[in-house]
C-alpha cells in the first residue's frame, strides 16, 4: 500500500541482529505470523504484513464512524458477520445498523451470517463454536476481545475498525512482533475455582503485559476445557497484552475436528524459545478473587476483604464468562435457593448454542428457578449497552470482561468483577459472598 | 512541527472514559460532547483545536473504539503521553490521531505548559522550560498512515471504498 505496509519492514530490535547470527527457537507468536507472512521466521520489533484467513464484522462495524460503502471484499468466503453487541436492536440507530450490515451481507454474497436467531451469539463465541478460528491461522476481528482465539491457537487480537476494513478489502494487515511472556500451568484448579479467578490471581499479581504476547501452556493445560482457555485468552486484554495464544494439544484437535473439516497446522514453540519471561502458575494454589472496582489489573482482592459490601446487581456473561461451564456452576450454587430481594441477577448465555445446551442440561431451570433473569446471547450488560445497565451510585458484582468506571452504566456505580461461582454466591445473599458458603469446595476440580 | 497547549491526564486513562459506551455509536460530533464526561467534565468545553493530551501510563487502555476519532473531532493535535496502551495506539494510527509515546513527558510538564512536538524526530520540546524529551520513534510507514489521516482516506485514493458520512476526511 501506499504507505508502505506492503513490503515486510523490519524493526530495530538489538536482538535481532544477534538472533540472525544464531538462529533461535520461535515462540507460538512468532511461527505463526512468520508463517502468515511467508518468512521463514521473525522476532521481536519486526512489524509485518499477514495474509488474513478470517475476517469477523460485529454489529458495531456498521455504525458511521466506523462503515464506509464498501466496493470490493478480498474473500468474501473468509468473512463472518456476528450481531452481538446491540442484538436484537435495542433502537431505532441500532436497528439502521443492523440493516446496513444486511446489506453488505447480500451484497457480496458472506454465507457466514449470524443474524439474531438460532446461530446468533457473541462473536468470539461463535468463531470458536464454529472452529471459524482455526489453529495457526490469522483472524482479524475489531472488538478488543478477538484475543479470544488464541485459546483455539488461533493468531487474533483486538485491532480497529478501519483495520477490518483494511483486511476486509485488501485481505491482509500489520503487526508488529512482540516479545513473550510465557505462563506455565501446573496443578489444578479445585471445584468451584474458575479460571476467572486464575485470571484476577494473573492481573492482580503481574499487572500490565503491555507489550508483550501472552503464552500458556505447560502440564496443566490439559485440565482446562477450550471453553475454559476462551476465558482466559479473552481476558489477556485486560492485561493490555498484545496477542493472547495457547499450546495446540489432543483436546483442541479434537474441538476442532468436531467441527471442522478445513486442513490446519498447529503451532507450538520451540524448546528454545526466547522468552521475555517465564512464570510458572500452581493452580492448586489458586482461591477466589475479586477485582475491585474501576481498573482491572493490579487491583484483585480476596473475598474476604471486601465480603460483605452490599449489591443490588449480579451479572453473569460475555465473551469471557458467557460458556456453558460458567451457567452449570451458577446453576449448581443457586439449586435450590431464591436470589435476595432487592437483586437485579442477570444471566446472558454466550451464544443461542449455549442457551440451548444449557436449556437441555437443566442449568436455565435451575436459574430462573432462583429468580435470575436470562436474557438472550448479546453482549449485553457487560458493555453497559443494554439489557442490564446499572445506574446512579448503584453496585454490581460482575463475571464478565471489564469493571472500569461506567462500562456497566452511569459513572458513579461500582463494579466489582469475579467468578461466575462468586457472583451466584453474591447474588443469593445481596452481598459479595464467597461461593464456598454454597458450594463444596474440597474437592478435586 | 505540532505546537499546542497541553492537558494532562493521569495514568490508565481507559476508552470507557474517553468514549463512554452509550455514546460510541453516534456520529462523530456527538461523540465528542462526552469525551471524559465521567472523569472531567465540562473539559470538552474549554479544549480548542490544537492543544495536546499529555498522559501518563498505558493511555487508552480497554475497548477498541472510535475514540481517537472523537478526540480529533474536538480538535486535539496530539497526544503524548508516558506510554500508549498498543491497541490504542494502533487505533490512533488507523484513524489519524497523532501520538506519539515519550517516557516522562507528565512529569516533564504542568498543565498549560506549550509543548513542541516532532512527530518524524519522535521528540517533544517544553517551550516554558526548554526541555526537549525523546519519544518512541514511529516506524515511517506508520507515521505516514497516521499523518494521512489513516487507513480510510488511503482505501478511499484505492478505490476500495466509498467516502463515509462521518469519516475524518469528509
Amino acid at each position: 500500500m501506499d504507505a508502505g505496509l506492503d513490503s515486510q519492514h523490519t524493526g530495530g530490535r538489538q536482538n535481532q541482529l544477534e538472533r540472525k547470527c544464531a538462529p533461535m527457537g520461535m515462540t507460538i507468536m512468532e511461527k505463526i505470523l512468520a508463517r502468515a507472512s511467508g518468512r521463514e521466521t521473525t522476532s521481536p520489533g519486526d512489524i509485518v504484513v499477514v495474509g488474513v484467513d478470517t475476517v469477523v464484522l460485529y454489529d458495531g462495524n456498521f455504525f458511521p464512524a466506523y462503515w464506509r460503502e464498501i466496493k470490493s471484499v478480498a474473500n468474501p468466503e473468509n468473512v463472518v458477520v456476528v450481531y452481538d453487541h446491540r442484538a436484537p436492536a435495542p433502537d431505532q440507530f441500532c436497528a439502521r445498523a443492523h440493516s446496513v450490515g444486511r446489506a453488505f451481507v447480500e451484497q457480496f454474497g458472506i454465507k457466514r451470517f449470524h443474524d439474531i436467531g438460532y446461530d446468533q451469539g457473541i462473536a468470539h463465541v461463535i468463531v470458536a463454536e464454529r472452529a471459524y478460528a482455526l489453529p495457526g491461522t490469522v483472524l482479524v476481528c475489531s472488538d478488543s476481545h478477538a484475543g479470544s482465539a488464541g485459546a483455539l491457537n488461533c493468531a487474533a487480537r483486538g485491532t480497529g475498525g478501519p483495520d477490518v476494513i483494511y483486511a476486509l478489502t485488501k485481505g491482509t494487515t500489520w503487526y508488529r512482533v512482540c516479545e513473550t511472556i510465557r505462563y506455565d500451568l501446573v496443578g489444578q484448579l479445585r471445584y468451584g475455582i474458575t479460571p476467572k479467578d486464575l485470571f484476577l490471581h494473573i492481573a492482580g499479581t503481574f499487572g500490565n503485559h503491555a507489550n508483550y504476547n501472552v503464552e500458556f501452556g505447560g502440564r496443566a493445560l490439559a485440565s482446562l476445557s477450550i471453553d475454559e482457555r476462551r476465558t482466559l485468552a479473552t481476558m489477556g486484554t485486560e492485561l493490555n497484552a498484545e496477542f493472547t495464544i495457547f499450546e495446540a494439544d489432543g483436546i483442541l484437535d479434537r474441538y476442532v475436528r468436531a467441527r471442522s473439516d478445513r486442513p490446519y497446522q498447529t503451532y507450538n514453540p520451540d524448546p528454545d524459545a526466547v522468552y521475555a519471561e517465564r512464570r510458572q502458575l500452581d493452580l492448586d494454589t489458586i482461591e477466589p478473587l475479586v477485582a475491585l472496582p474501576d481498573r482491572v489489573i493490579n487491583n484483585s482482592a480476596k473475598i474476604s476483604q471486601v465480603a460483605g459490601v452490599p449489591i443490588q446487581q449480579a451479572f453473569i456473561g460475555s465473551c469471557a464468562n458467557g460458556n456453558l461451564y460458567d451457567l452449570q456452576i451458577a446453576s449448581e450454587v443457586v439449586e435450590g435457593r431464591r436470589v435476595a430481594p432487592g437483586v437485579r441477577f442477570l444471566v446472558t448465555p454466550g451464544s443461542q448454542e449455549v442457551y440451548r445446551d444449557a436449556l437441555k442440561a437443566g442449568y436455565i431451570e435451575k436459574l430462573m428457578a432462583a429468580g435470575a433473569v436470562v436474557t438472550n446471547a448479546t453482549c449485553g450488560a457487560c458493555q453497559g449497552g443494554h439489557m442490564g445497565v446499572v445506574g446512579p451510585n448503584e453496585v454490581c458484582i460482575t463475571a464478565s470482561t471489564r469493571n472500569f468506571k461506567g462500562r456497566m452504566g452511569d459513572p458513579s456505580a461500582s463494579v466489582y468483577m469475579a467468578s461466575p461461582a462468586t457472583v451466584a454466591a453474591s447474588a443469593l445473599t445481596g452481598r459479595v459472598t464467597h461461593p464456598g458458603e454454597f458450594l463444596s469446595m474440597e474437592r478435586a476440580g | 512541527m505540532i505546537t499546542g497547549k497541553t492537558w494532562k491526564f493521569p495514568d490508565d486513562i481507559n476508552t470507557d472514559l474517553i468514549l463512554p459506551a452509550p455514546f460510541m455509536y453516534l456520529p462523530k460530533e456527538q461523540q465528542a460532547r462526552h469525551v471524559f464526561e465521567a472523569n472531567r467534565p465540562g473539559w470538552v468545553d474549554l479544549v480548542k483545536r490544537g492543544d495536546v493530551i499529555v498522559g501518563g501510563r498505558n493511555f487508552g487502555t480497554g475497548s477498541s473504539r472510535p475514540a481517537p476519532l472523537a478526540l480529533n473531532a474536538l480538535g486535539v493535535g496530539c497526544l503524548i503521553a508516558d506510554s500508549i496502551n498498543p491497541l490504542f495506539f494502533r487505533n490512533c494510527v488507523s484513524f489519524g490521531l497523532p501520538a506519539l509515546e515519550c517516557a516522562g513527558i507528565s512529569a516533564a510538564f504542568e498543565e498549560g505548559d506549550v509543548a513542541e512536538i516532532a512527530l518524524e524526530k519522535a521528540t517533544v520540546r517544553n517551550l516554558r522550560t526548554g526541555e526537549t524529551l525523546d519519544g518512541v520513534p514511529i516506524p515511517e510507514a506508520l507515521l505516514k498512515l497516521m499523518m494521512g489521516g489513516g487507513i480510510f482516506p488511503l482505501l478511499e485514493s484505492e478505490g476500495l471504498i466509498g467516502p463515509g458520512s462521518d469519516s475524518k476526511s469528509a
